[in-house]
């Protein structure tokens, strides 16, 4: 049943001052709309349970992309398309870019923005991943001041979040500090353009020098679309530390990555085949960092 | 005072007016800050080419650009739209001559049943303003988010290479 738009107020205050003086004056009440791409849908379907919407679409204050020496900061306003052409985060931020191109077609690229993915909070969102893995932190916005939590721990079950109902997100910051890390991204879905994720994983790892050749070093590995949440695999990152890449390991990965996560049958996928495509996915990327090392060996030969 | 309220009735509490301009044209609208742009377009100017297909998102029939990009106007409440610049598919042609775009959406095959056209021609419009010489990965890419049930996309994406070497050799 479509919704009917005298039912709605709207409103745009045109700065986040404005925006957050109302959030705190009456907490909860107001619904903060940036670019629509989500909420917009659920309004379509008759499925939008807030009535007072304010829109934060295009607020100076959260667009724009700024850099120094030590981090990117990401306006939470800043569109998929802004994240795809911007060129620091195509160089050093690939995961991060790779979801932008993969979220919707350009039409929705154009409107839908970094910060309402996150507060979105599908758990099949393909940004999420690359922001566990990257270990953003989050600057929230209130009446109250701003504070700067890290993204790890945001989502804490099923569209649940730490962030209070006078809370905006106003930036996502992303430490420049991978540079010699091997990025890894893959999405499987029903197809490449415009298909919501079945499994998506954002890896990130790298090789140091061990006894007897290379060990695996720093590594992070975060999952999309098989738990109530993404999910960074921890428990897996511990094993595979400081282990050469051999067969045994990426056998061994491939059933802990399996164990590790909560798939669940819906309409674009079963558990099952999350599950084992999860695990193929994991053990791919191990073998990936392994074929690095065998690289960095010849070239010492 | 009674007078104004009998006029506007009680369906009118609510709503609000803002001025766009569509097509080189300054309209004013007295709307709901949530109806959506795309019902705007047709029901209150009359701007019929945009087409509802889904109605989330997906198939790109509604396209138009705002400010010069693409976007679905089934999801844009037209609050944000006020104070922008719209091109919908009656603002493509050059005066009575159809553009070389559409020409080549003819000659090719690429409009069959018309539903998909208007988004199809306005993505195409999008992506040869941002990048004159596309490949053709760079053409499925930026119709990715159109979809038609009679072409099976070829003749569309001819079209638009078509289109690509008549604004080149122009």
């Amino acid at each position: 049943m479509r919704s009917d738009p005298a039912d709605y107020e709207l409103i745009a205050p045109g700065n986040l001052k404005a925006v957050v003086s109302l959030l705190a004056d009456e907490p909860g009440k107001w619904l903060p709309i940036a670019g629509g791409t989500d909420v917009m849908v659920l309004y379509a379907a008759g499925k939008l349970p807030a009535r007072k919407l304010v829109s934060i679409w295009n607020l100076p204050e959260l667009r724009g992309i700024e850099i120094s020496p030590e981090e990117i900061r990401i306006g939470a306003g800043c569109t998929y398309t802004e994240l795809r052409e911007h060129e620091v985060i195509a160089r050093e931020f690939p995961l991060l870019a790779s979801a932008a191109r993969w979220t919707g077609g350009i039409a929705n690229q154009n409107r839908g923005t970094l910060g309402g993915n996150i507060v979105n909070a599908s758990p099949a969102a393909d940004s999420l991943p690359a922001l566990l893995v990257y270990e953003a932190e989050l600057i929230l916005v209130s009446g109250r001041g701003e504070r700067r939590v890290p993204y790890l721990d945001f989502h804490t079950g099923y569209k649940k979040m730490r962030l209070a109902p006078d809370e905006l997100i106003r930036a996502i910051c992303l430490g420049r500090r991978y540079s010699n890390y091997l990025h890894y991204a893959r999405k499987v879905g029903a197809r490449d353009a415009q298909a919501i994720s079945k499994v998506c994983v954002a890896a990130l790892g790298q090789l140091r020098g061990g006894a007897t050749g290379s060990v695996i070093g720093d590594v992070r590995i975060a999952l999309g679309s098989i738990a109530p949440v993404p999910l960074r695999l921890t428990e897996v990152e511990r094993n595979v530390k400081g282990k050469p890449v051999e067969p045994e390991l990426v056998q061994l990965i491939r059933k802990m990555t399996s164990a590790a996560i909560q798939p669940i049958d819906d309409i674009r996928s079963t558990a099952r085949y999350r599950g084992a495509v999860a695990g193929n996915l994991v053990a791919e990327f191990v073998e990936q960092l392994g074929t690095t090392a065998r690289h960095w060996e010849d070239d010492y030969e | 005072m009674s007078h104004s309220s009998k006029h506007h009735g009680k369906e009118d509490l609510g709503k609000c007016e803002l001025s766009l301009t569509v097509n080189g044209k300054p309209e004013t609208v007295r709307v709901y800050p949530m109806e959506r742009l795309l019902d705007v377009l047709r029901q209150e100017l009359g701007l019929t080419g945009a087409k509802e297909g889904c109605g989330e998102g997906e198939c790109g029939s509604c396209s138009v650009l705002m400010n010069g990009e693409l976007v679905n106007s089934c999801l844009i409440p037209v609050l944000q739209a006020a104070g922008t610049n719209l091109t919908t598919i009656e603002g493509i042609a050059e005066g009575p001559q159809l553009s070389a775009l559409q020409a080549a959406f003819l000659e090719c095959g690429g409009a069959q049943c018309g539903i998909c056209t208007p988004g199809m021609i306005l993505a195409s419009c999008h992506l040869l303003n941002k990048n004159p010489e596309p490949t053709l990965e760079d053409v499925r890419e930026g119709l990715s988010g159109n979809l038609c049930r009679c072409t099976g996309y070829m003749q569309i994406f001819e079209a638009v290479a078509q289109a690509a070497r008549h604004r080149a050799g122009a």
